[in-house]
């Protein structure tokens, strides 16, 4: 008898045993072929009715059901995307005999298990605590000098996408420290740009999974940019143009939970589906501009796609006019940044999404929700 | 080699044990269990096995026993064998996170079971996958090959699994106890042959059966360690059926034919199981081809009841109970595959099967040395052997109608 009781039967198979079914009808048991056909038949109403339910019925916003269950402990994870999103260390500030600002950043490698998902925790190792790690902000020009301790069980560095010496590189030879080491990196902030840094120990796809990124945000020095000031001033962190703007970082990244070279959670700033649970406020007539960079590992592109509205992008931040103009959707491969630009000021208020447009990605955490607002005054 | 020590210090020995007071043995008895709770008391307090500890995560394991799939979405019966309790904190189907929820919910101790419910709409005649996301970040990946709506306990689905049922159980073995008059024309030799046929017949349930039993085992929990389950419940059923079986004499005539029909009926409660269960996981589209090929298979089952009755002469109700006891569990079967069937306890039933087939190739053998005298030596008879071949070739190229 039955092999087939526990054979896993391909699509293609059972249409083919359908075919012999339809064939021979006439052997007798033709209420068979009645009855498959009456069940195939109910399912088409079965299909519909556990559809997902409209959006308000569920309060989820557009997911209706497709949504994961729950919500994270940002209390016990010690950070909240929410607050993440304009968290920005701009370490502590003094003068250098020459006139130059100095910026002194400390930052440690610690062991952590984070919950990335409701219910969900992962044997991290974080900068500071947090994944991703603190958004470190400079201004053009400015002297950086990052003192980075290990307090990790694997050697670790702090490998900065930027300009600088190869010994100040982050790689094994240069910065690269076992647990229970202190290093000091020391450069010049430049380009301004958004870019970001992250471990480069090896194996790299490893400590990089395993929550080792951040931001890294030079603003432009408007004095060094005469014929483009107040763009240049609208990205200095603190100027009244500035204030004028809001500002979110986000990093797209993923979780291997199980460790199979596939990551079984996206999002941006670590936690899934959080932005659509917590829809990020944004006031209606203030334009919105987003740090967005990709530390997604084990797929080679992630992207960004904004509902009903369009952006002007700025690939790697390091240009003051825009290098993709009016686009809703931009893509990055990993390690890629740049700065998007939009505003809802000819909106109604009201949740308006984004999504990385993989579809995968997308259901599978990395979405959220602008609430456009009217300004309280 | 107890038999040749010096009989005398023997006995001396068990006097002496027997001539001691029940208290002291119950001591004898509380002692060494004392030792046993000491130990496992310092185990747990002073936990030596400290030095063990990696820091490696618990280890998980979660066992599919049964999916529905209808018009709330797709429920699934999952059962926990992890070394601690474990938590499902996400579901995913098809790449995509989904609200779901479970039943009874929280932490899943060691081999308990709960139903987890996804408002999932799948779509008829397509695959999906759902995987379960525990706390530890593990997933447990569920394969639905071919998503159709799955069997309900009503008349409407009930009655066509019955006809089915009958066409794979019944039928076959009604007409095979048919062939009766035209057997009861053979000789000596001939009865022989039949009876031989039927051993042959049986030696191939017997392992087909022990192949189903195994291979379901494979799919239950590994706590119930169902491969041993199906070891001794198959040995159980076949010492069990023996003992029972031989209260008044090695059994002939009805008493033989009835055991096996036993046997075959509870090999037939395993095909039923089989079929309904590729009815519920949407492998049955369940060719007629498929059912005719069963009806073949089986009729050299009701030839082999019939076997034992050549000498007797039982009247038509009789023929019709044996029918029904051999076929009518293929019903059942139908039945249990397709609405209740988890693995374990169908590993259980196709080892008591086996065991039940056991207990009639013994018999019906037995049966055949003594028509000869008790020889054992005629069981090498051209006319034996040569059935016994017949009977393993009938049902194996039978067989090839059903193996999908």
């Amino acid at each position: 008898m039955g092999n087939w009781l526990l054979q896993r039967f391909s699509r293609r198979h059972a249409l083919t045993s359908g075919i012999a079914l339809a064939g021979g009808a006439a052997l007798g048991a033709a209420t068979l072929p009645d009855r498959v056909a009456s069940q195939i038949a109910s399912h088409g109403d079965h299909g519909a009715t556990a559809r997902p339910k409209a959006s308000s019925e569920t309060g989820h916003g557009a997911h209706g059901d497709m949504i994961t269950v729950g919500d994270v402990d940002s209390a016990k994870n010690g950070f909240d995307p929410s607050k993440l999103l304009t968290d920005w260390d701009t370490g502590k500030v003094s003068k250098l005999p020459d006139g130059r600002t100095l910026r002194v950043f400390e930052v440690a490698a610690e062991d952590k298990e984070i919950e990335i998902a409701p219910g969900i925790t992962f044997p991290a190792w974080t900068y500071n605590g947090r994944v991703p790690g603190p958004s470190l902000r400079a201004t053009e020009g400015d002297r950086l000098r990052i003192v980075f301790r290990n307090n990790g069980s694997h050697p670790h560095s702090m490998h900065f996408h930027g300009i600088h010496s190869s010994r100040m590189d982050g790689v094994p030879g240069a910065g690269l420290i076992g647990p229970g080491e202190q290093f000091v990196y020391e450069f010049d902030a430049k380009p301004f740009g958004c870019h970001l840094y992250h471990c480069h120990a090896l194996p790299l796809k490893r400590h990089m999974h395993k929550g080792m990124y951040g931001a890294f945000i030079i603003d432009p020095d408007p004095a060094r940019h005469p014929e483009q000031v107040a763009t240049a001033r609208s990205r200095l962190l603190g100027s009244a143009e500035n204030n004028g703007w809001q500002e979110f970082v986000m990093v797209m990244n993923g979780f291997d939970t199980n460790f199979d070279g596939e990551n079984e959670f996206y999002a941006a700033n670590t936690i899934a589906h959080h932005y659509a649970k917590h829809p990020i406020r944004v006031i209606r007539d203030k334009p919105v501009r987003v740090y967005l960079i990709n530390v997604t590992e084990f797929d080679p592109i992630n992207s960004l796609h904004l509902h009903a509205n369009f952006f002007d992008y700025y690939d790697h931040g390091t240009t003051l006019t825009p290098t993709l103009r009016t686009v809703d959707t931009v893509m990055q491969c990993q390690a890629q940044r740049g700065i998007l630009e939009f505003t809802f000021k000819d909106h109604e208020p009201g949740h308006y999404m984004f999504h990385a447009h993989q579809s995968e990605f997308t259901e599978l955490g990395w979405m959220g929700m602008f609430d456009v607002v009217e300004a309280t005054t | 080699m107890n038999d040749v020590a010096p009989p005398a210090a023997d006995t001396q020995n068990r006097s002496a044990i027997s001539a001691q007071s029940p208290q002291s043995s119950l001591l004898w008895l509380a002692v060494p269990l004392f030792l046993l709770g000491l130990a496992g008391a310092w185990l747990f307090k002073t936990d030596p096995l400290q030095v063990f500890n990696t820091g490696a995560p618990p280890i998980e394991k979660l066992t599919f026993e049964r999916r529905v799939l209808d018009d709330k979405g797709i429920r699934l019966k999952v059962r926990a064998g992890g070394s601690e309790p474990m938590m499902i904190a996400q579901v995913q189907v098809d790449e995509a996170y989904w609200q779901f929820t479970q039943d009874p919910p929280g932490e899943l101790a060691r081999m308990s079971s709960a139903w987890i419910q996804i408002p999932y709409p799948w779509v008829v005649g397509e695959a999906h996958k759902v995987v379960l996301v525990t706390k530890t970040g593990t997933t447990f990946e569920h394969e639905i090959a071919v998503a159709v709506a799955s069997p309900k306990a009503t008349i409407n689905q009930l009655r066509p699994q019955a006809l089915v049922g009958a066409f794979v159980g019944i039928l076959p073995v009604a007409i095979g106890l048919m062939f009766y008059p035209a057997l009861r024309r053979l000789g000596r030799d001939g009865i022989n042959f039949v009876m031989a046929l039927t051993v042959g017949m049986l030696l191939f349930l017997l392992f087909d059966t022990v192949e189903d039993a195994m291979e379901i085992a494979g799919k239950a929990a590994a706590g119930f360690q169902s491969h041993v389950m199906v070891a001794l419940s198959s040995l159980l059923a076949f010492a069990g059926l023996m003992a029972i079986g031989r209260r008044h004499g090695a059994p002939t005539g009805l008493a033989l034919a009835t055991y096996i029909a036993l046997g075959i009926g509870l090999h037939n409660l395993g095909e039923g199981l089989a079929i309904g269960a590729a009815f519920a996981t949407g492998a049955a589209s369940l060719g007629t081809f498929l059912v005719m090929g069963f009806t073949l298979h089986n009729i050299t089952e009701g030839v082999g009841i019939a076997s034992p009755l050549l000498k007797d002469r039982p009247s038509l109700p009789v023929f019709a109970g044996l029918a029904v006891l051999a076929g009518a569990p293929a019903i059942l079967g139908m039945w249990l595959g397709s609405l209740a069937l988890t693995p374990h306890w169908a590993a259980f039933a196709l080892g008591v099967g086996a065991g039940a087939i056991l207990q009639v190739i013994v018999e019906v053998s037995a049966y055949v040395v003594r028509g000869r005298d008790g020889n054992t030596a005629a069981l090498l008879a051209p006319q034996i052997v040569g059935g016994v071949a017949l009977g393993v070739v009938l049902m194996f190229t039978t067989g090839m109608l059903v193996k999908v």
